[in-house]
């Protein structure tokens, strides 16, 4: 520990650190834009400044190291007079039509201007008229918006592994776009939202469903039903101000019948039954010495990622199709069916903590017969949007559950929204499939918190079977790259895109830090450490659907409404 | 440009690293006098880097063109000298008589243009060379008197041929 002085007071830092993170933990907060958390500093915007005693200049806290002894100033007239001509050169090539951006309210941009007393226009300067590009199911990019901070460019390259994004041009024409300019159809994106998560303002957001989820809510020819992720429950509160981690399932269900949709599932259900197809996936491939490590497929993102980076690894993914996918494709067979309901006049909504989503819902894969499985994909954050404009307070509903066939869920399933889950659930219902008998500790450890890469040797029955969970493409990649160089063997694999899981997925509350990821973590263990059903295989739900219906997991009805291939993938990588 | 060519350039930049990404798309365009994407692809793959940081460093630089370049290249000198007998207004003259923007190359692959930092010529500005061949003292109705007679040319020559 080492003393430093910050405006007449003195402080602790550690050895070593960044002022910017000396000072935050004392409470002082400084303005940043570049700054990412857990990444190298970049230096890039210069907002962070602060005066040093002794200096010429002002020095960027991000990327000044303490030193023992040395005065600093956070708040002096020169350093806010400063930070204020920043912003204000910022806004010099800025749209101004804060009142029709998404981001109006909670973007960062606005926000400094605010804080800094920002009344007038003092620059003007040549204003860009780029392009938005939507050409993308899942994101839309803005690049009149963009401050050219960089930190989509670097989220999207050293988390994600993925570099769709980067600074093209120089000086005053400087852009962030992808290779060639093109559409983020063609780039190598992968749809992830990661580069919205850390946008400060309104240049990268989603491709909103809103409108067609409103027009057919209001049309009355069609039943509207709707899913919601096990990943949104647990992040929704926060759009209404309550605490990271509060379960809000039942409110939310309550809203969603207050905004009308006549139906409202929990893709929990799915999830289960992703359980069932997939576990015995695995011990088929096991036992038939097929394709090994399996690979999971819930998550979009990574699987195009497969597609057009590693196009030989594609038989090792799981063929069944996400939680979402199979609700859709059952609500459009068999829920319709029983109902009598014409599968052409359900539309079929799902609300998910991913953009990535948007983009799977489109696959051509993804329908059967020209009737999609899932209509409109809608993010946790656009749901929000939809809650507020409807003027439903949700915190005076009463918590509702959600409706037959498709509404219960094992707490298995609910893991799903968090790294490491998928894999817990499957590995509670590949040992009774295999063994007869159930696990004797339902929670696996190993599998479990936020590392990116965990692994683990399961014995079931007389296999020992080895596995692996990464979330976060960088670390996949690392970890395909082991297997190709044949250094690492595993028999099955779970990978989701985003850092964490779904709880930190690209349609997730804005301004998520990694601390409100964590509760959200926690929160999804203490549902499961209280479920009443912990296992998939026991959902009687799951049983009557199979009994009544499927027959049995790969039976040849799952293999066509559950299950489906992927294909190599050209894109500009 | 075929496939051979960008493997003869590859093939001398063996275990090349990012470093060699400048040289490279030097050489390429020295050769095919663009960067097509094909090629940008190939020389990711070549030196493990996305497309897209290709792209971006390319595109900071003046020197390199993604379009292949017109039968008449047409430089126009930015240069100090050539800036202070208004060289800017010639690049506005071409530019609209072309119509195109400097980088890019006619619809009809008759004329590309390219802004240079100084020819080395200041004595004659201010200076643009067509295919080599420099004019000195231009302006705006010079110059497209000048792009004329190419156009001209290239007809007069497409009919003699015929
Ligand atoms: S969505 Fe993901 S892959 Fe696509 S540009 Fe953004 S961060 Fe990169
Ligand atoms: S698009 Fe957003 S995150 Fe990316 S550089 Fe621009 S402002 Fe920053
Ligand atoms: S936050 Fe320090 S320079 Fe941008």
């Amino acid at each position: 520990m080492i003393k430093i002085e910050v405006d007449n007071k003195t402080i602790e830092a550690n050895q070593g650190e960044m002022i910017l993170d000396a000072l935050e933990r004392s409470g002082i907060t400084v303005p940043t834009l570049c700054h990412m958390k857990d990444k190298f500093p970049s230096g890039a915007c210069r907002m962070c400044m602060v005066e040093l005693d002794g200096a010429n200049g002002l020095i960027p806290s991000c990327a000044f190291p303490v030193r023992e002894g040395m005065k600093l100033k956070t708040h002096s007239p020169r350093v806010v007079r400063a930070r204020k001509t920043i912003i204000e050169l910022l806004l010099a090539d800025h749209p101004d039509d804060c009142l029709y951006c998404v981001r109006n309210g909670n973007c960062e941009l606005q926000t400094l201007s605010e804080e800094y007393g920002v009344r007038q226009r003092r620059f003007s300067g040549k204003k860009h008229a780029y392009n938005v590009d939507n050409s993308s199911m899942s994101i839309i990019r803005d690049p009149d918006k963009c401050i050219l901070c960089g930190r989509c460019v670097r989220v999207c390259e050293e988390t994600q592994g993925v570099a769709a994004l980067d600074f093209i041009g120089r000086g005053c024409d400087t852009v962030v776009g992808t290779a060639f300019n093109e559409g983020l159809n063609v780039s190598s994106c992968v749809n992830c939202g990661q580069c919205i998560m850390v946008c400060p303002t309104g240049a990268l957001r989603e491709n909103s469903s809103l409108k067609e989820v409103i027009d057919a809510l209001n049309d009355p020819e069609m039943t509207v039903v709707v899913q919601h992720a096990p990943a949104v429950s647990v992040t929704l509160a926060e759009e209404f101000n309550m605490k990271a981690g509060s379960d809000i399932c039942g409110l939310m269900t309550a809203a969603l019948r207050n905004l009308g949709f006549d139906r409202v599932f929990d893709t929990g259900f799915s999830a289960d039954l992703t359980i069932m197809e997939e576990a015995s996936e695995l011990a088929h491939r096991i036992k038939t010495g097929g394709v090994l490590p399996m690979m999971t497929s819930c998550s979009p993102g990574w699987i195009k990622y497969v597609e057009q980076y590693y196009p030989d690894f594609i038989d090792n993914l799981s063929t069944c199709k996400s939680p979402q996918q199979m609700m859709g494709a059952v609500i459009k067979s068999y829920f319709a069916e029983k109902q009598g309901i014409d599968p052409r006049k359900i539309f079929s909504v799902s609300v998910m903590p991913c953009t990535a989503k948007k983009f799977e819902a489109d696959r051509a894969e993804m329908s059967d017969d020209g009737i999609t499985d899932v209509d409109a994909v809608l993010t946790t954050r656009e749901l929000a949007r939809l809650i507020r404009l409807y003027g439903i307070d949700i915190n005076k509903l009463e918590p509702e559950t959600a409706d037959t066939p498709f509404g219960k869920r094992s707490s298995a399933g609910k893991l799903f929204a968090a790294t490491g889950g998928v894999m817990e659930a499957a590995a509670r219902t590949a040992h009774y499939l295999l063994t007869g008998k159930e696990l004797a500790d339902l929670k696996i450890k190993p599998l479990r918190g936020m590392k990116g890469i965990k692994e683990a040797q399961l014995k079931i029955g007389d296999l020992e079977v080895k596995i692996a969970v990464v979330s976060g493409l960088e670390n996949a990649k690392n970890l395909l790259e082991e297997i190709k160089a044949g250094r690492k063997e595993f028999h099955f694999i779970e990978v989701m895109t985003c850092p964490g899981g779904c709880i930190n997925g690209g349609g997730q509350p804005y301004n998520t830090d990694m601390d409100a990821v964590r509760e959200r973590m926690q929160a999804l263990y203490n549902i499961d450490r209280d479920a009443p059903l912990r296992v998939s295989h026991k959902n009687s739900d799951i049983q009557s659907l199979y009994d009544d219906y499927l027959k049995e997991p790969l039976s040849e009805k799952s293999h066509h409404l559950l299950h489906t291939h992927y294909h190599k993938r050209d894109t500009i990588i | 440009m075929n496939n051979t060519d960008l493997q003869v350039i590859l093939d001398k930049y063996p275990d090349a690293q990012r470093d060699s990404l400048i040289p490279i798309l030097q050489d390429i365009q020295e050769v095919q006098g663009y960067l097509s994407r094909e090629n940008v692809i190939e020389v990711g793959k070549h030196l493990k880097l996305p497309a897209s940081k290709i792209y971006g460093v390319a595109t900071f630089y003046n020197q390199f063109t993604f379009l292949p370049q017109g039968e008449y290249h047409v430089q126009v000198c930015r240069g100090t000298a050539c800036h202070v007998k208004g060289s800017a207004a010639v690049l506005d003259a071409i530019e609209r008589e072309l119509n195109i923007k400097a980088g890019q190359t006619t619809k009809d692959k008759l004329f590309s243009l390219e802004v240079v930092a100084c020819i080395g010529a200041c004595g004659l500005a201010p200076v643009i060379s067509v295919n080599g061949e420099f004019h000195a003292g231009v302006n705006g109705d010079k110059v497209r008197k000048i792009l004329k007679n190419y156009r001209k040319n290239h007809q007069e020559v497409k009919i003699t041929n015929e």
